[in-house]
Order: C-alpha cells, then structure tokens, then sequence
C-alpha cells in the first residue's frame, strides 16, 4: 500500500508516518504544497492524505490539479481546527472523505481502508452480501444467519450493510454518524452503542460465534473470529 | 406604577414625611394668622365693652341712678342704629333704660340676673333695633345688688370676618396640602420610576442579557451618574465575561493537541497489552480521554459558531423529515427507558439553514429530553407551522427547570443542581442556543407541567409560487 503525506506540520507528519509505517504502508511525505503536488502528479499511490492549509500550494488547489490531469486517487484531506465546517467544501474540491485535526489514528486509519476498498471494488453493483454464515440479499432485503431469517429494521439494516460492506474492518461511531445516518453531528450520549447492541441482539444472540465486535477505543468491527 | 407600590417606596415616604413638616409649620403659621386677627378683634369688643362701661360707672358714681339712666338714654339716642346695645332694668326686670325691649333668652333662663359676667346671645330682629337677627357680646353688672346693667356689642360683622378668616385658612391649609401631597406624588413618581428604570435594567441583565445598559438622561444629575457608574461596571463585567471565555476557548485549543497525542499512546498502548484487566484499564483511560476531547471539541465549535456571525452552507432543509430522523436515531433510549416518544410533526416544512448544525441542535434537545425523563415518563416532539415561522417544541415530563435558571443554562458549563449526577458537559443548550442564533431564530424555555418545554422559532421557507409574487400580492414579510 502506498499513500502520500502531504503535511508542513513536522509534529504530525511524523506522527503520521510513524504510525502509518507501523500499518504496513509505504510512506512518501512532503512538506510543502509544490513538492506535495509534483509527488502526486508523477508517482501513483493507493490512497492520499493532504492537509489543507501548506505553504507553496494550498491543499485544495493541489487535489483540484490533481483531479484535472485525470487521477482518481482517493484524497483524505487533513483540515486544522478552524475549518471543521468547511467539510462540505473540502468534499465538493474533490476529497472523498475528510478529517479535522487534531486527530485519533484510529479514525484515519479506519476512514484510510475504506477509501483504498472503495477504490478497488468492482463498479458493478452487487445484490448479495456475505460475512461467515450471514447473507444478506439487497433486492429483497432479507437477512439470513445460518439459514435462518432475521428481521430487521430498515435503519438497523443499513446499518448491517455498512459494517458487511466494511467487513474485517474497523468502523468508528463517526464513520456510522456519517454513513448510516448521513448526518455529520456529535451525539452527546452514545446513542450509537445502543443501536450496536440491538443489532447484535438480533445477529449474534443464539449463534455459536460473535460476528459484531467491539473495538475498545475505536470503533465496531464485523469479522469471524 | 401602581400607587401601593409608590407608597413602598422611600422616595415617597421621605415626601410624606416632609409633607407632614411641612403641613405643620403651615398650620403653626395660619394658627398664628388666625389668632392674630380673630383674636384681635374679639379683644377690642371686649376693651370696648369695658370702656362703654367704665364710662357708664363713672357716670353712675357722680350723678346716680338718674345720670346713669339719662346717659344711657343719650347715648341710645345718639346712635339708634350703632352697635352698642344697652339694657337697664329694675329688679322685677322692668326696663329703665337701653335699646332693648327684654332681656335675652339666655339670660331670662337663669335664675336671677344677679350673676355678672360676659354673655354672648343672639338678638332676634323682633327685639332689636336693627330688624335683623344679631349675634351680641355684653357683660352683665349689677348695680346696687338689684338692678342690672347689660352692655352689649354687636359681633355680627366680626363674627362674619371670622368666619370668612377661618374659611380661608382652611381653604389654604386644604390647598397646601393637596398642593403637597401632589407635589409629593410627582416628585416620587419621577425620582421612583428612575429607580424603577435601574431595578427593571439590572433584573434583565442579570437574567442574562448582558448587552443591556441603563439608560442615561443626559442631565449629569446624580441618577445619571449613578447609571454611568454602573454601566462602567457592567461593562467591566461583560469583559471580563469575554476573557475567562477567551481563557477556556484558549484552553481547549491548546489542550486538544497534546489531549489527542495522549489519546493516540493509550490506542498504542492498548494494542501492546495483553492482559484483559490491563486491556480494561486502557479502554476506560482512553473513554475518559474520549469524554474530554468531545467537551473540548464541543466548547470550540460554541466559540467559533458564536463569533463566525454566519452560516456557510445554507440549503433548503426539511425540517419535518430531520426531526423524524433524529426522533429515530433517539428513540431506542426512550426505549431502554420505557418512555413514550408522542410526535405530532408537520410534513413537509422547510427551512433555509445548515442540516447537519439543525439535526446537532433538534438532537441536543431529543437527548436532554430523555436524559432528563424519568423511566416511564413521555416525550412530546412537535412541529407546526404558524404563519411564516416553524416552531419546534420538545416537551419532557422530567424535573424541568426552575424559573430562576432558565436563562442561566445556555451559559456554557451551567448546570442545574439537580441534573449534576446526570453525564453531561453543560454545553448541549449553548450549542443549541449559539445554532438557533446563527439561524436567526429564538429559543424559549417554559414550563411543561411537569417537565421543561423547549421551543425553537425559525423562519419558514416561502412556498408562493413565482407568478404570484411576481403579481405583487403577496405581503412582504412572506
């Protein structure tokens, strides 16, 4: 996996590239707007990650450059604290997720994997999800565990799909928030949980082996083991 | 102002009792007026009496009873229609001389007319000479142990001048003290209701609204002043306010960075132990550090909606559709609570705002509802449309809040006594509040009876179509 830091902030570019390293990536990091945009106009990388304000070039300018020359890259833009409603923009110059700083790892690395799956799936659309013995059919919109129907929800079945579809992977409250919900806000409680636990009332109890796991610290996570 | 309240007040109090002094020495100088004049006059009667009848002893001292007679005669001849009356008689009361026929009422009552002393009687017109009936003052001597002398004056007219003094002093006294207690009144009513515009200011600044000032008259009196002074002071205390904001806005930017690294070493950490008591400590470490960053978040994001002044992404947003979602999102902590969620939403009403900062707003308020409801309690969540505005109402049946913190809660941090050992920051219903603002709409607490009913008004998006407002027809403020 290759990504590109792009990140004047020495404090956290280092962070970032320790910590991605540790992850298994190759790491090529620039400190400034020009670098970060001849880097990412010569090299091909699985994923991007671009802050917004840089010297040289800002942020935006580079992923519209980017984006004009024709490379689809996904880009995780990094934006300082006062630009966190500014996501809409950042979304619209074309990132495909975006993040404000100062950040949790596990949130970047998690929003990182979606971005990189996203990018290889197969454009077509499937109808068929599957985890273990859980299946679920998009068109009829059934669900079944070990053959045996579960009913759910229309929302608690969007969100099975979101973790299906991210299975194996870490999946934080806010990616849900974001993705299930399709709002960006913060609950004061943890609303989220509650709707994990009924969800997993109705996936797991009874079956031999928890699919639905918490991740102390970070988020759910759908997996065999 | 009601007058029961002017009477409280020391303004007034102070006028009444100068009005007491006042109406006092007014009375203590009218008295003296009174006794100056009246008196005067009734005391030169008198002193003509005696002389009349210094006169008459004198006479009846050197010519005897026959002088006395013919002088008293002469002198009722001289003056038929004078003011003297003169009253001669024998013992068995038969006249000797004097312009009265009789002797008075009064006088015929007692036992015998051996008493002397002065007698004030009225004359009949019958029995006098001036065909009127007149108020006479005489004294009544006895010559010779047997025969009696009356010698009056007329008072009548003096009388009348008393009268008319006396009724003109107490028209005074009535007027200066109507005079007074007006006076009085005025006086109170403008010096108290310049109190007044201080205690009603102050009360509404300290209920929160903290740009109000009190207003100056420009005269420069000491009223004026005193508002100046306190005006200083408020605004002294608005800066204040402003820094220790300032302060904690600063804090929480300055803490976030090393908050987040510290958050980042216990993710680290967690995934190098193996231990699960060790693993449990970690994850409740790295919560309480969740807990943090997410007030800190919160506080920042107050700050910068309060002092960015306007919104950026603006967009028609159903508003019926976005309080059913957050209901949704909501409702399995009703649920857990065994609560009733009752919704009466509706459809179909938009507004012009940001989506994301309405369904932060709306959810703040569904959590607090639920948060603050007991078990089996219910939840009211409406929408309706009055006019051109969209009210929002979450009604809960919890513990509500008490009148007096009603304004205080959308100051970050507050917290009402008894929702402490609720979780919580302090900072849902200052965020709420700092959105409504930024949408240009007014938040409203009130008593749900039981419970706490929080009332959003936003502005309705119009849905005239073009032509007709093209036409003209409609109003303006739709």
């Amino acid at each position: 996996m290759r990504v590109l830091v792009v990140e004047d902030d020495k404090e956290v570019a280092s962070y970032l590239v320790k910590g991605l390293k540790e992850s298994d990536f190759v790491v090529d990091h620039a400190a400034d707007g020009k670098e970060g945009f001849m880097l990412a106009a010569s090299e091909s990388y699985d994923v991007m990650i671009i802050d917004r304000m840089l010297p040289g070039m800002d942020g935006m300018s580079i992923i519209k450059a980017v984006r004009a020359a024709g490379n689809q890259t996904p880009v995780l833009i990094l934006s300082a604290l006062g630009e966190v409603d500014d996501r809409v923009e950042g979304l619209r110059g074309g990132g495909d997720d975006y993040l404000t700083k100062p950040f949790s790892f596990t949130e970047l690395l998690a929003r990182l994997e979606v971005l990189i799956r996203r990018a290889r799936q197969t454009s077509e659309t499937e109808t068929e999800l599957r985890v273990a013995d859980l299946e679920m059919d998009l068109l009829s919109r059934s669900v079944k565990r070990d053959g045996q129907d579960i009913d759910l929800q229309p929302r608690e079945f969007r969100l099975l799909e979101y973790l299906v579809r991210h299975a194996g992977q870490v999946v934080t409250r806010t990616m849900l928030l974001e993705n299930v919900w399709d709002y960006h806000f913060d609950p004061q409680t943890n609303v989220i949980d509650v709707h994990i636990s009924r969800l997993r009332a109705k996936i797991d109890k009874g079956f031999e082996y928890p699919l639905l796991h918490t991740i102390r610290g970070a988020g759910y996570s759908l997996r065999e083991n | 102002m009601k007058i029961n309240r002017l009477i409280r007040t020391s303004t007034f109090q102070l006028a009444i009792i100068y009005m007491a002094l006042f109406a006092t020495s007014v009375f203590i100088l009218l008295g003296f007026i009174y006794w100056a004049t009246a008196g005067y006059m009734a005391d030169q009667t008198d002193e003509t009496i005696e002389a009349e009848v210094l006169g008459l002893a004198e006479q009846y001292q050197r010519h005897g009873l026959n002088g006395l007679v013919s002088v008293i005669r002469e002198r009722v001849a001289r003056d038929p229609n004078g003011k003297s009356v003169y009253l001669f008689t024998a013992r068995n009361r038969v006249k000797l001389a004097g312009n009265l026929d009789q002797w008075p009422v009064e006088v015929l009552s007692k036992e015998s007319l051996s008493e002397e002393g002065w007698l004030n009687f009225v004359l009949e017109k019958e029995n006098s000479p001036w065909n009127v009936d007149r108020l006479v003052r005489g004294k009544i001597f006895v010559v010779h142990g047997e025969l009696s002398l009356l010698v009056g004056r007329d008072i009548q007219e003096l009388m009348t001048v008393k009268k008319l003094i006396e009724r003109a002093l107490s028209w005074g006294m009535g007027i200066t003290l109507a005079f007074a207690l007006m006076g009085g009144v005025m006086m109170t009513r403008s010096m108290a209701r310049r109190i007044e515009m201080f205690n009603v200011t102050s009360q509404r600044i300290m209920n929160g609204n903290l740009a109000l000032r009190i207003p100056t008259k420009g005269t420069h009196d000491d009223f004026d002043q005193l508002a100046a002074n306190l005006n200083m002071m408020l605004d002294r205390i608005v800066q204040l306010m402003e820094g220790i904001r300032h302060v904690s806005d600063n804090i929480a930017h300055d803490l976030k960075t090393p908050l987040t690294r510290l958050r980042n070493q216990l993710e680290t950490t967690l995934l190098m132990v193996k231990e699960p008591e060790a693993k449990e400590e970690v994850g409740k470490a790295l919560a309480e550090a969740d807990q943090m960053l997410a007030t800190f978040n919160a506080l920042l994001r107050i700050a910068r909606l309060e002092s960015g002044g306007k919104l950026t992404h603006v967009s028609e947003v159903d508003v019926s559709a976005l309080v059913l979602d957050a209901v949704e999102f909501y409702e399995v902590l009703a649920e857990e609570k065994e609560q009733r969620l009752e919704l009466s939403v509706a459809p179909d009403v938009q507004v012009n705002g940001d989506r994301d900062l309405l369904f932060q707003a709306i959810s703040n308020l569904i959590d607090n509802a639920i948060k603050y409801t007991p078990a089996h309690g219910t939840i009211k969540v409406e929408v309706e449309t009055v006019g051109v505005q969209v009210i929002i109402r979450v009604l809960d049946s919890g513990i509500g809040i008490p009148e007096s913190e009603r304004e205080k809660v959308f100051q970050r941090f507050y917290r009402v006594a008894k929702s402490r050992s609720e979780p919580g920051n302090g900072l849902g219903l200052s965020l709420v509040s700092a959105i409504v603002s930024l949408h240009e709409g007014r938040i409203a607490l009130s008593d749900a009876d039981p419970g706490l009913c929080v009332e959003l008004t936003l502005s309705q998006v119009s849905h005239i179509p073009m032509r007709r407002r093209l036409n003209g027809k409609q109003s303006s403020s739709a």
